[in-house]
């Protein structure tokens, strides 16, 4: 009764507010907007920058007020459901793309934003990169405003491969790859730097695997029904496997989170990681290393995961994260126009700040880390990008991937068992 | 006095009397006043969500909107498909074990030298206790560092002696023991209160008059002294077997449940599998079988051994 009567007097004031409204829309300038943006962002040197783009626009639109809503990782995934399901909802929030942002799009929480891209003739959608639209539209709607991508290749220790005696340049295909890590552990250096206990690290293995054995068609037949117990998925697992018993990893990866990991790699303890784009930026190596400083800068190299001698896929076939804006279905019709100005007029701050690599279209100059350069070269001729299964099977198909990558290279399952779990998980979905 | 005495008897059983002749009638105007705002508050946040969870089971749903796809029994027949789920319960069966056969025993001992009057032993008790008030989930994050076979405080101990240090926590063969460690360690202290409470309720005539007797230290403690603490170590294995089945927050920081699922505990698994993949149905399936196992126990374990208590 109590909380009837309170919905009838709040309806009551919303209808007398809105008529307020209205009247009041005649004269212009009034009431105040809030955005509420949700974020993820731990890092104080990242948030200051968009604090920076935040009050540009607030001192550009005086009417309007930027909200900064704060939820760590895992709580955000969690608690997300339930968020924007609630009065509570924020305006804006980050995604990767994939199933979850399917999952979110079919239940009415969020709006697209087809519309915003489509106005003045398409001029939002010619200033991002056709790829970047495409990876976060679903049935020929943009459901996030995208805002940058990144690269998972290999990072390697020039000092550790010279006392090793081997050639980067010369790893062309995935045995090449193999010798190159007996060699290592030949010369009694760790080979790759693992984060066994988060998986997902491991994961980037089966995937690049998987997309070097099957080829972007093959992938897409899989995701498309035909699933993953195919032979080119049995073929890539069991790789996956046979490297797990080399013994690459160093001491206790099955334990290692991934900052523990990258403290390995940064540290000089192993010699290879398979990491994110940012990997070899000093920022990075600092925030990583156990001495807080890291590999110096010339002495990281990077290559892209080998092909397989017989595989479908192309050296070109890029893997990595794709990330976007999403419009919750009650935000400001102000958002819109926020999160273009946040993700396309400010994308060379972005770059050039926060070390990303913007999807707006030339923004690369801004890009003055040279690795991160040579990432973004790269992509800029990728044939295909795939976005981090985890995201683009969606949460659970994806976590059952990153347990199973994890359970091979560790030899707790076999590879007819691993894809028989992923697939169940999988016909679930279906 | 003898005409006073009778009187005084009388008066109790008047009152009585009267109480249960206005019996029920009596209390209505009180069970209508007092009853609803618990009767609300307990259906809205108790009955309801159980309700809720037991319909949410039957559907194969991510969170959003209302679950629509029927699925019946299908989330169930997944839990007992899991080995995860297998280990989760083996693992919440060994937590119990090992607190009645480790903990419980170790703070019952503990609480006996801590009673005696001595020198310091307020001083032990504080440091006893000091585990249990610390937050589970910090206790997670310092035993993390602990057992870290590169930095921590195993390694060191083991690089003393020139040894290679082991990496327990990605070990799946042993990260469970090592988190046992964890659990005993962070929980004695707790069990050590109860049983020092216990112990300071014992009359002390009935030792003194074992004293007399000639009853020898182990003698005074398995036929006095146990005898006497039987309530509370019924209610300490109680505490356990609850504990047990709640165990969280400190498994999270300390192994999130890996390496390979064997460090999952049933609210672990419910976590994990359920809520962080969006298989809001599936997890509450798995909620919904927790629920049984805790009402089972709790009874079945009041009813059996708790009955005089």
């Amino acid at each position: 009764m109590i909380v009837n009567f309170g919905r009838q007097a709040r309806q009551r004031g919303l209808f007398v507010l809105s008529t307020l409204a209205l009247l009041s829309s005649v004269v212009p300038a009034s009431a105040q907007t809030t955005i509420k943006w949700l974020h993820l962002e731990a890092n104080p040197d990242r948030l200051a920058t968009w604090e920076g783009i935040a009050a540009a626009y607030e001192e550009a639109h005086p009417d309007v007020n930027i909200e900064f809503q704060f939820l760590e990782n895992e709580a955000f995934k969690a608690k997300l459901p339930t968020l924007l399901q609630s009065n509570e909802a924020p305006s804006m929030f980050y995604t990767w793309g994939g199933g979850v942002l399917k999952a979110q799009s079919e239940t009415g929480a969020i709006r697209d934003v087809t519309a915003a891209f489509d106005a003045d003739g398409g001029k939002w959608r010619s200033e991002v990169s056709p790829a970047a639209v495409d990876g976060l539209s679903i049935d020929g709607k943009v459901w996030a405003a995208p805002v940058q991508s990144g690269l998972v290749s290999f990072f390697y220790n020039k000092e550790l491969f010279e006392k090793a005696g081997i050639d980067a340049a010369a790893i062309q295909t995935w045995d090449d790859f193999t010798a190159a890590v007996q060699k290592l552990k030949d010369a009694g250096i760790t080979p790759i730097a693992g984060g066994g206990g988060d998986k997902w690290p491991i994961h980037f293995f089966w995937s690049y695997l998987a997309m070097r054995e099957l080829g972007q068609d093959g992938f897409a037949a899989a995701k498309g029904g035909e699933g993953f117990q195919g032979e080119g998925f049995l073929k890539a697992s069991q790789m996956l496997a046979d490297l797990g018993a080399m013994e690459p990893f160093q001491e206790g990866y099955l334990g290692a989170t991934w900052p523990d990991t990258q403290a390995v790699f940064a540290d000089g303890r192993a010699a290879i990681v398979l990491s994110f784009e940012n990997t070899a930026t000093p920022q990075n190596q600092a925030n990583a290393a156990t001495d807080g400083k890291g590999l110096a800068s010339d002495n990281i190299g990077r290559f892209a995961f080998p092909v397989i001698d017989g595989g479908a896929g192309l050296i070109t076939d890029d893997f990595g994260g794709l990330n976007g804006w999403v419009v919750t279905k009650d935000a400001p019709a102000e958002t819109e126009d926020f999160i273009h100005f946040l993700t396309v007029e400010n994308a060379g701050l972005l770059a050039e700040k926060n070390n990303i690599l913007p999807t707006a279209v030339g923004s690369d100059a801004s890009v003055k880390d040279a690795s991160l350069a040579d990432s973004a070269a790269q992509m800029a001729k990728a044939t295909w990008h795939q976005n981090y299964l985890d995201q683009d099977l969606g949460p659970n198909v994806g976590r059952v991937v990153n347990d199973m990558s994890v359970e091979l290279v560790s030899g707790g399952v076999t590879p007819e068992d691993a894809l028989q779990q992923i697939q169940d998980a999988f016909s679930m979905e279906m | 006095m003898s005409q006073i005495a009778p009187a005084l008897e009388a008066a109790p059983t008047a009152v009585l009397h009267t109480r249960r002749r206005r019996g029920v009638r009596g209390k209505w105007p009180i069970i209508v006043l007092f009853l609803p705002p618990a009767l609300v508050l307990f259906t809205l946040f108790v009955i309801l969500p159980m309700g809720e969870a037991a319909w949410y089971s039957f559907y194969n749903w991510n969170g959003y909107g209302l679950p629509t796809e029927w699925i019946g029994f299908k989330n169930y027949e997944l839990i007992f498909k899991q080995s995860a789920f297998r280990n989760a319960l083996i693992n919440n069966g060994l937590i119990i074990v090992v607190s009645i056969c480790v903990q419980i025993p170790l703070a019952l001992w503990l609480a006996t030298m801590v009673t005696k009057s001595i020198k310091g032993a307020v001083v032990f008790r504080l440091i006893f206790f000091l585990p249990y008030v610390l937050a589970d989930v910090a206790a997670g994050m310092i035993w993390r560092f602990v057992y870290d076979g590169e930095f921590g405080l195993v390694a060191n101990i083991y690089e003393f002696f020139g040894q290679n240090a082991p990496f327990w926590l990605a070990d799946k063969n042993v990260a469970f023991s090592a988190v046992l460690g964890v659990i005993v360690w962070k929980y004695f202290g707790f069990h050590m209160m109860l049983f020092i409470a216990g112990l300071q309720a014992i009359d002390k005539s009935v030792l003194e008059a074992a004293d007399i007797d000639g009853a020898t230290g182990w003698q005074k403690f398995f036929k006095v002294t146990l005898p006497l603490l039987g309530s509370t170590v019924r209610l300490s294995v109680f505490f356990a077997v609850v504990g047990s089945l709640q165990l969280f927050d400190m498994i999270m920081p300390l192994t999130g449940g890996g390496p390979s699922n064997s460090t999952q505990t049933l609210v672990t698994f419910l976590y994990s599998f359920g809520v962080m993949r969006m298989q809001v149905g599936f997890g509450s399936a798995v909620g919904v079988v927790l629920f049984v196992i805790c009402v089972t126990l709790a009874f079945s374990y009041k009813r059996i051994f708790m009955r005089n208590d």
